[in-house]
């Protein structure tokens, strides 16, 4: 095997073994609760991807999980780990709410429009004040992005149980209604609102941004080494706070699409836990946001399938927390075997092309 | 490492285009899966189809609780109901526990539906109803979908669906005055989500319950703000018994924690949605709990009488208290005194002949506003009570 190849194959192979590993073991607790791993496979599958019905409710399920997975693996790519994406989902949906209820009356593109810039624009700045709190004042940012998300939260239930309250809305606080132009429809001939299309146009182009412009690889040398990167003169505060910033944007637009797409108003139904499974998402995806559409639409589909665990098999819902679970480790631990397997990586070439490089590099 | 996941990627398209050859292959199979339960047959047939009817065609009824069937709290009252229900005859029953208000109840509903043929759907959360069930009830009108929260608004909402609830707080009243009747403090604290309309009247009938037997008892509410916060239920059980409260109780999708955190200091507590008992053995009182058993029965019935298909005239309110067998208590336990028991066995038999009013005038709030003058009286079923935003005197506490 080349090594080009081989270090082509690599990425893909050790996830999938990782994903073997995962069934083999979850298969070990199901049959350990008694019940045919094989039929529980099945099933899952039928309630994934089974029908258009199944793949339409994953789809339909991924779609924020690749915004707010974004969230984490944007500023991933400068080493920052961000795991605030609730905060900014919950505070971008707020955002497009006041927008939509404020320009009431307006053309519906327009305002569907001011509600998406609005959603990612307060996501983004959510983000990006932990970015500012790294920077200027040298606050870790996982534990500031997570504290931001209870502020996030907080502020929801101020406005929705206090100044935005909807005096209709007695028993569950929330904001007026949007008036139906606004709301996000299906896309055509789908029946999955336009959320999908958001999510991954959004991995696309931050794909784009981060693998193939300056700027994404600033900020990639920022991640590998930040002396380095100061050296040779780029600016990393700048290239923190737009990073997040853009993160942060993403789950603000998840924000606004369970805003206008399905909820039709902010209240506390914004809280869903989207925020915290993008975490899992982005690290499943190694931070790449191309892989988080695939890694998005697997979790959505575990997710679906969840359901008909739960009802065929009288399976408690924690089933899929732990198939999630034990699939999280596995990928971690399987981190641990890149570089380590002779098969990729045929020792002596590479043993050749390193000095050679050296030398060129000299 | 960027190129190589396109590889992954081409295989999710391949998933997703085998997918949209399947639909165009076999036709949308949503309008298939729609017209195979054949609901026009059940429609022309009326009331006897299903009684007759073979198991084959049992009537299938969905289930769906947004946090965990065993949560000794508000789900765990309805998967009690639903399994009373699954023992009928002919009734088959489907549960998905930890749905959340999301497009994921939305989801589930149609799986429901479309996978598992389901007819009638009980989506338990309050928060299912707008806009998750009204949108499902618009593209499945043939499925029954009711929903405990009572929301229904007459012509405003679609024809198949229903909504239910119970006049609660006459059960808060009795455990009030067994509570005001047991305390040696004089104090009783009250543990709430958020002051909406429905916790501040449960609050209210505690207090006014436990005030009925003993007019210097106070009750000392801490909002948690938000329906499932163990850690903080438990920092608001701990601080109040440390302010003296001697009975706790709790409105809170489950009162797991503050029952527990009750019994392990030695102080009594009285329950919620379901009976908390075995979490307290030494000082569990009573408690205020649903009895959607004889609800979800009585509906079904209905259904597999015909009497709520497609065209038929059906109540889409429907609400009541100890009367209608909407709500019970929990049984009382050891430490609730001989005369306890009997003053709030009579205040109980007074809500089913319907003599005793919790409302009434003269009432201050706990501001010193007045509430209601000497002569006014609001029994359970005025529609003004379902929008209060005050708390009574006696209630040391604050509606933000």
């Amino acid at each position: 095997m080349s090594a080009g190849l081989g270090a082509r194959l690599e990425p893909i192979v050790i996830p999938l073994c990782a994903l073997v590993a995962t069934l083999a073991v979850f298969g070990g607790f199901v049959a350990l609760g008694g019940h045919d791993p094989l039929e529980v496979y099945y099933q899952m599958y039928r309630g994934a991807f089974g029908s258009w019905f199944s793949f339409k409710n994953t789809l339909l399920r991924a779609s924020p999980l690749m915004l707010t997975a974004l969230c984490t693996a944007l500023p991933a790519r400068l080493g920052l780990v961000i795991i605030g994406g609730e905060g900014a989902l919950v505070m971008g949906g707020l955002a497009s709410a006041v927008v939509g209820i404020a320009l009431d009356g307006g053309s519906p593109f327009v305002v569907i429009a001011a509600m998406a810039l609005a959603g990612f624009a307060v996501g983004g700045i959510w983000i990006a004040l932990a970015g500012i709190m790294r920077i200027y004042r040298g606050v870790n940012e996982t534990i500031s992005s997570l504290l931001l998300t209870y502020i996030g939260i907080a502020l929801l239930n101020h406005f929705v149980e206090g100044p935005l309250k909807d005096p209709a809305s007695l028993n569950k606080p929330s904001t007026r209604h949007l008036a139906d132009a606004y709301m996000l429809g299906p896309m055509p001939g789908l029946e999955v609102h336009w959320g999908l299309a958001f999510g991954v146009i959004a991995c696309v182009v931050f794909w784009v941004l981060m693998m193939r412009t300056t700027f994404g690889f600033s900020a990639s040398v920022v991640g590998g080494n930040l002396r380095a990167a100061k050296l040779a003169g780029l600016n990393v505060a700048r290239l923190t706070i737009i990073a997040c910033f853009l993160g942060g944007g993403a789950a603000g637009l998840a924000g606004m699409v369970e805003v206008s797409a399905v909820q039709g108003c902010a209240n506390a139904s914004l809280v869903a836990g989207y925020g915290y499974a993008g975490i899992l998402v982005a690290f499943l995806a190694r931070q790449n946001p191309i892989a988080v559409i695939p890694v998005a639409l697997l979790l959505g589909g575990i997710n679906a399938s969840g359901g008909l665990l739960q009802r065929v098999f009288d399976l408690p819902d924690a089933t899929v927390s732990v198939l999630q679970g034990i699939l999280f480790i596995m990928i971690l631990a399987s981190e641990s075997l890149y570089g380590k397997i002779p098969l990729f990586r045929p020792r002596a070439k590479a043993a050749e092309a390193a000095p050679k490089k050296l030398a060129e590099a000299v | 490492m960027g190129i190589p996941e396109c590889s992954s990627v081409s295989g999710w398209a391949k998933t997703f285009l085998f997918s949209l050859l399947s639909i165009a292959a076999a036709g949308c199979s949503k309008s298939n899966a729609s017209t195979e339960p054949a609901p026009a047959a059940s429609d022309s047939a009326g009331a006897p189809a299903a009684a007759a009817a073979p198991a084959s065609t049992a009537l299938t009824v969905g289930f769906i609780y947004v946090g965990p069937k065993g949560d000794f709290g508000y789900n765990q009252a309805h998967a009690e109901g639903a399994k009373a229900v699954s023992a009928m005859p002919g009734v088959k029953i489907r549960e998905e526990e930890n749905v959340p208000e999301t497009v994921a109840v939305q989801q589930t509903m149609e799986s429901m539906i479309n996978l598992d043929g389901a007819k009638l759907l009980f989506p338990t959360s309050f928060g299912y109803f707008d806009p998750h069930i009204l949108k499902m009830a618009e593209k499945y009108p043939d499925v029954i979908f009711l929903h405990c929260g009572g929301l229904y608004t007459e012509g405003k909402h679609p024809k198949n669906v229903g909504s239910y609830f119970g006049y609660i707080d006459e059960a808060e009243y009795v455990s009030g005055i067994v509570a005001g009747l047991t305390t040696k403090s004089k104090k009783l604290g009250f543990i709430a989500a958020k002051p909406i309309p429905q916790v501040l009247r449960n609050i209210n009938s505690f207090e006014l319950g436990a005030k009925s037997v003993n007019p210097e008892a106070t009750t000392t509410v801490i909002f948690t703000g938000d329906w499932s916060m163990p850690t903080k239920e438990a920092e608001a059980a701990n601080s109040l018994i440390d302010q003296g409260v001697d009975v706790l109780t709790a409105h809170v999708d489950s009162p797991k924690v503050v029952i527990e955190s009750a019994e392990k200091r030695g102080i009594f507590s009285t329950g919620y949605h379901a009976s908390q008992a075995s979490l307290a053995p030494k000082g569990y009182l009573t408690g205020a709990e649903w009895n959607w058993e004889s609800v979800y029965k009585m509906y079904i019935d209905e259904v597999q009488k015909g009497e709520m298909a497609k065209g038929k005239e059906w109540k889409h309110l429907v609400r009541g208290g100890f009367k209608e067998g909407f709500i019970k208590m929990s049984p009382y336990g050891a430490p609730v005194s001989e005369d306890a028991k009997k003053k709030a066995d009579a205040a109980k038999a007074g809500f089913m002949d319907g003599s005793l009013v919790i409302y009434k005038g003269p009432l201050k709030d706990n501001t010193g506003k007045e509430l209601f003058k000497a002569d006014e009286t609001h029994p359970q079923t005025d529609i003004a009570l379902e929008s209060m935003n005050y708390l009574v005197e006696g209630v040391k506490g604050k509606v933000n």
